[in-house]
């Protein structure tokens, strides 16, 4: 379950016709949606920590995904341009960024330097 | 500091509503959500989240904490900050005075939320009342009870970036005078609501915006990609039944705002509308009932049909409207 056994509020009509708030644990329509955009980014993350191991992206793309971000996103998170961002996708650029510029992507993904630069 | 956590199906109209309880004005969040005229619909396609255009059932983020004020004649107080620390220690300095806070945050960094809720939504809203050591006690008014979090994970959600940002946005009632007779007010938010979903002069809001998003569902089946049609498809619905909505796209809590305000003003046409504004989120939720079964592949993608179901629901609902505002809304 996608509510991972919280449960939300809903407004229901009862038997006399009047509407209550009642706790809900979801129904199937929302667990097919939720995890559609939650798989989504999981497919993307995989993709990425391939081509990470092949040698044709740096890990950040892959640390983007897992934090259910995309450039544009993170560009917005980091005050990055999206070109710049796109750019330090590539592993030789992304090895030499200046320590500055490396925790600032760690804090934007909320993730620590050092688990930055490998793919888990 | 006591304070009764109120468990709520949308997240700001349950923050208004629990702070002005806590005030001592007694509104329910669906009375909350229909003083502020907070019901709507909108199709942006030039704003984006991950990729998909924003598709919203209500108006946008902090409608309902300015909408309620003119209405029930209270006025809130908002602050943002530039600097985080400084965001964190006022708030500090607010639960010193004994005040319950309203804020703004992003879901994804709040550690109480389940992990397959967490995305970056920006215009997430709750209730902070007291601080036990490092940790906040904070009522979120989708949570079925009052919930935890660190300081360093609610000065991230805070001050997350983005679409949207928060800015460390905190608020709370400062001046409450609410009117005896809420009849003006009530017909006064109806009215508001019709014109929006009737009148906006814009093709992409209201009814009108329903038929154009409903045009472009349909348009799908030519792009001839099943990957992007699902997500697309999907992206409506969860727009549509996500938390924070109560399902129905907000139809259902408008509906008991309808009904409160039928009883309240002894009006049997306000009743009535309400019933047809619960069949308008019926037939909201088979829409999404059948989408999903197609975006799961149970049954083939038929994009006409689903076009076909939206146009019925926006004809279903320019009649609900129409017939609210003869009503003398």
């Amino acid at each position: 379950m996608t509510l991972a056994g919280h449960r939300k509020a809903i407004y229901a009509v009862g038997p006399d016709g009047r509407y209550t708030v009642v706790p809900s644990s979801g129904w199937e329509v929302e667990e097919t949606v939720t995890l559609q955009a939650v798989e989504h980014f999981r497919r993307m993350e995989e993709d990425a920590r391939r081509r990470v191991l092949e040698g044709t992206t740096s890990p950040l793309e892959f640390h983007m995904y897992r934090s259910r971000m995309d450039p544009a996103l993170l560009s917005q998170t980091t005050g990055l341009w999206c070109w710049r961002i796109r750019r330090h996708f590539r592993p030789q650029v992304f090895a030499r960024l200046k320590p500055a510029l490396l925790a600032r992507y760690a804090d934007a993904l909320g993730i620590s330097v050092e688990s930055l630069q490998r793919v888990q | 500091m006591e304070f009764r956590h109120q468990y709520a199906a949308h997240c700001e109209s349950g923050v208004v509503s629990s702070l002005l309880r806590h005030h001592g004005v007694e509104v329910s969040e669906a009375m909350t959500f229909g003083l502020a005229s907070a019901l709507a619909f909108a199709y942006l396609p030039f704003i984006r989240i991950s990729g998909q255009p924003l598709i919203a059932y209500r108006m946008p983020p902090k409608a309902i904490l300015k909408g309620i004020q003119k209405r029930l004649n209270v006025r809130m107080h908002f602050e943002t900050f530039r600097d985080p620390a400084s965001g964190m220690a006022r708030l500090d300095e607010l639960l010193a005075q004994g005040q319950p806070v309203g804020m703004q945050a992003s879901v994804y960094w709040l550690p109480y939320f389940p992990p397959d809720m967490r995305f970056h939504f920006n215009a997430h809203n709750l209730i902070v009342y007291g601080k036990e050591g490092d940790e906040y006690l904070i009522s979120d008014p989708v949570a079925e009870m009052p919930v935890r979090a660190a300081s360093a994970d609610l000065k991230k959600a805070r001050f997350a970036r983005g679409a949207l940002a928060p800015r460390g946005l905190l608020y709370y009632p400062e001046r409450l005078d609410p009117p005896r007779d809420l009849r003006p007010a009530i017909m006064a938010a109806i009215h508001r609501t019709t014109r929006v979903m009737l009148h906006t002069p814009l093709p992409i809001i209201g009814i009108r915006g329903m038929r154009m998003l409903a045009r472009r569902i349909g348009a799908l089946a030519r792009s001839g990609d099943a990957e992007h049609t699902a997500l697309y498809v999907g992206h409506v619905v969860r727009m549509q039944e996500e938390i924070g909505t109560g399902g129905g796209g907000f139809r259902f809590i408008f509906a008991s705002f309808l009904q409160e305000a039928a009883q309240l003003l002894g009006d049997p046409a306000l009743a009535e509308a309400a019933v047809e504004t619960t069949a308008a989120g019926d037939h909201w939720r088979e829409f999404a009932l059948a989408a999903a079964r197609m975006c799961k592949g149970r049954t083939p993608m038929d994009c006409s049909h689903l076009q076909q179901m939206f146009m019925e629901g926006a004809a279903r609902e320019e009649r609900l409207f129409r017939r609210l505002s003869a009503a003398g809304a």
